[in-house]
């Protein structure tokens, strides 16, 4: 299964004028790939993922999911948003459970509890299922959030920034809870993530696509990371391949005028 | 599973919360929070706190009825604060006896009141909830409900009576439709108003799970809406319009019930019952909007702090 982008463009009305923010947009992804997408604000990172999750209609081109064309919101697509988007009056395990018996109608009222059960746990919820969101911390909001939508079983995982609002403990132990999840506890076979994490984009990612602001390309690079998995946070640092993709990745975000936008940006993503 | 780390349980956020022992209301600005800086024992604050609002409450009561003592003895058409009271004693005595149509006690009468406010109320939450919805959640709903709404909201109740009393050809009736149409407005409007509001992200949510109309209702639209609707009852009700307009309409064309009561007094020159009456009608009043209240601060969405 692949998730191909070909020839996207969208366009928003933008201070009187119309802003092309997808302008052309070519992505192949293969199954058990991992993409991160990174760029400056208003490269058109969110919304790619946006139009990905059939959120968003294209003004031109095509998404294809298996050959099969994606306009709407479907069960193979599930999404991580920056925000934790839960639902503010259902417990953690009754915002998962109503996800998956809305998404999957055909599983039931047991099944979709036995989901739940499956990924709260996974995600170290259980205990604290029957809580409400604003009763616990933005963390485990985000687990949450993250169990909701590996527990539809999609085949592809979006994720919109969703570590970008954590502390930098909180977001080191999603990260590799995202990891697990995706490897061993789910048949989910390729994620598509926006993060503006240069590390985090290495750590995560299989390619990395690097966006840019116009009136340049979309696309101004695809960056392959070679690292094998398991990835240990500690020890890639100092792998060479490493320090190659990231100061690749620098250069890019940082120097280019006029293609990658404001450098002062991409030194904050990249401390 | 391999999970790389056993997960601890975290913290359940906001133990501050336990210290605020002043609720915002709903409708005010937010209560000064404990902004002690030395460290007050939690239970004595509070004590002191609800002592001075009582305090300061009764010399309040104290001034107002010096003034309304020296106004009536100015003017000895007014009842007197003392002579109001010992019927207000009286009536309260035995508020529930009933020796026919002309002959009541003012629990009855406020008993019969009551029904014709809720009756009126509850049509109009059953109407208004789901048109607020409507008009909420549509921009043509909303285009063609506004204008209307905006010319008739600022007619004053009063003037609905006469015309449904003679549509209706029953006032019990008119009463009744007039309390409808005027608890309408503040529901629909409110419930409208938390129906355009619904976050862009939970409605992303809806859409990426594939939530159909009726979870969308019930998980979203509803629990987002109920805070708004709930002001929007509340106002229709306690805060007056309902309780307030159901009075002046007994008075105007009623047959029973405390505002055709206070007439009959009135015609009598009974005006110390008048007070008495008066009294007892804000009694009530503040009933039933503490009991709103009290069922908004229930509904309330407590977003919390998101860290």
């Amino acid at each position: 299964m692949s998730l191909v982008v070909e020839g996207a463009w969208k366009s928003f009305a933008h201070r009187g004028g119309t802003q092309a923010v997808l302008r052309g947009v070519d992505l192949n992804v293969e199954p058990g790939e991992f993409v991160s997408l990174i760029g400056h604000s208003g490269c058109g990172k969110s919304t790619l993922v946006r139009a990905l999750g059939g959120l968003l209609p294209l003004d031109a081109g095509s998404i294809r999911l298996d050959g099969q064309p994606v306009s709407a919101p479907g069960p193979d697509r599930a999404m991580v948003f920056q925000n934790y988007s839960l639902l503010p009056r259902l417990s953690l395990v009754d915002n998962v459970r109503a996800a998956v018996r809305s998404a999957r109608p055909a599983k039931g009222r047991a099944a979709a509890g036995e989901a739940a059960e499956r990924y709260l746990t996974a995600v170290g919820l259980w205990e604290a299922r029957d809580k409400k969101p604003h009763q616990v911390s933005g963390g485990m909001q985000q687990r949450a959030a993250v169990a909701r939508a590996f527990a539809v079983e999609p085949r592809v995982l979006l994720a919109d920034e969703p570590f970008g609002a954590l502390d930098a403990l909180t977001r080191a132990r999603l990260q590799s809870q995202l990891i697990d999840l995706w490897t061993s506890e789910s048949d989910t076979e390729l994620v598509v993530m926006v993060t503006h994490g240069i590390d985090e984009a290495i750590l995560l990612s299989d390619r990395i696509v690097v966006m840019g602001n116009p009136p340049g390309p979309s696309i101004v690079d695809v960056i392959p990371v070679d690292l094998p998995r398991p990835r240990d946070r500690v020890s890639i640092i100092d792998d060479p391949h490493h320090r190659e993709v990231q100061e690749r990745l620098l250069r890019l975000l940082t120097a280019a005028p006029g293609i990658a936008g404001d450098p002062a940006e991409a030194t904050e993503a990249a401390a | 599973m391999t999970l790389t780390q056993p997960l601890p349980v975290e913290e359940v956020v906001d133990e501050r919360r336990g210290t605020l022992d002043v609720v915002p209301g709903p409708d005010g600005p937010d209560a000064p929070g404990p902004t002690t800086t030395t460290p007050v024992p939690p239970g004595t604050s509070r004590l002191r706190r609800a002592g001075a609002a009582i305090g300061w409450a009764l010399v309040g009561v104290a001034g107002f009825v010096a003034l309304w003592w020296l106004a009536a003895g100015r003017n000895d058409k007014l009842p007197a604060p003392g002579d109001t009271f010992t019927v207000l004693r009286e009536m309260l005595a035995d508020p529930f006896y009933d020796n026919g149509p002309d002959d009541k006690g003012v629990g009855v009468l406020v008993w019969l009141t009551l029904q014709r406010v809720f009756k009126g109320w509850a049509l109009a939450t059953l109407a208004g909830v789901p048109l607020g919805l409507l008009v909420g959640s549509s921009r043509r709903a909303w285009q063609a409900v506004n204008p209307i709404v905006q010319v008739l909201r600022p007619v004053s109740p009063l003037a609905w009576f006469p015309i449904l009393a003679f549509a209706l050809a029953d006032t019990e009736a008119a009463g009744v439709w007039t309390v409808f149409v005027i608890a309408l407005w503040p529901t629909v409007l409110n419930t409208a108003a938390g129906a355009a509001t619904v976050p862009a992200d939970q409605r992303d949510v809806a859409r990426v799970f594939r939530f159909g109309r009726l979870a969308y209702l019930r998980h979203v639209l509803v629990p987002h809406v109920l805070p708004s609707t709930v002001t929007g009852l509340r106002l229709s009700m306690g805060m007056g319009m309902g309780w307030i307009v159901i009075v002046a309409i007994e008075m105007l064309g009623g047959s029973s019930g405390i505002g055709r009561q206070i007439w009959t007094w009135y015609n009598a020159l009974n005006l110390d019952k008048v007070a008495a009456g008066i009294v007892i009608i804000g009694a009530v009043g503040l009933v039933l909007d503490l009991a709103l209240m009290r069922l908004a601060r229930a509904v309330a969405l407590d977003e919390g702090v998101r860290s």
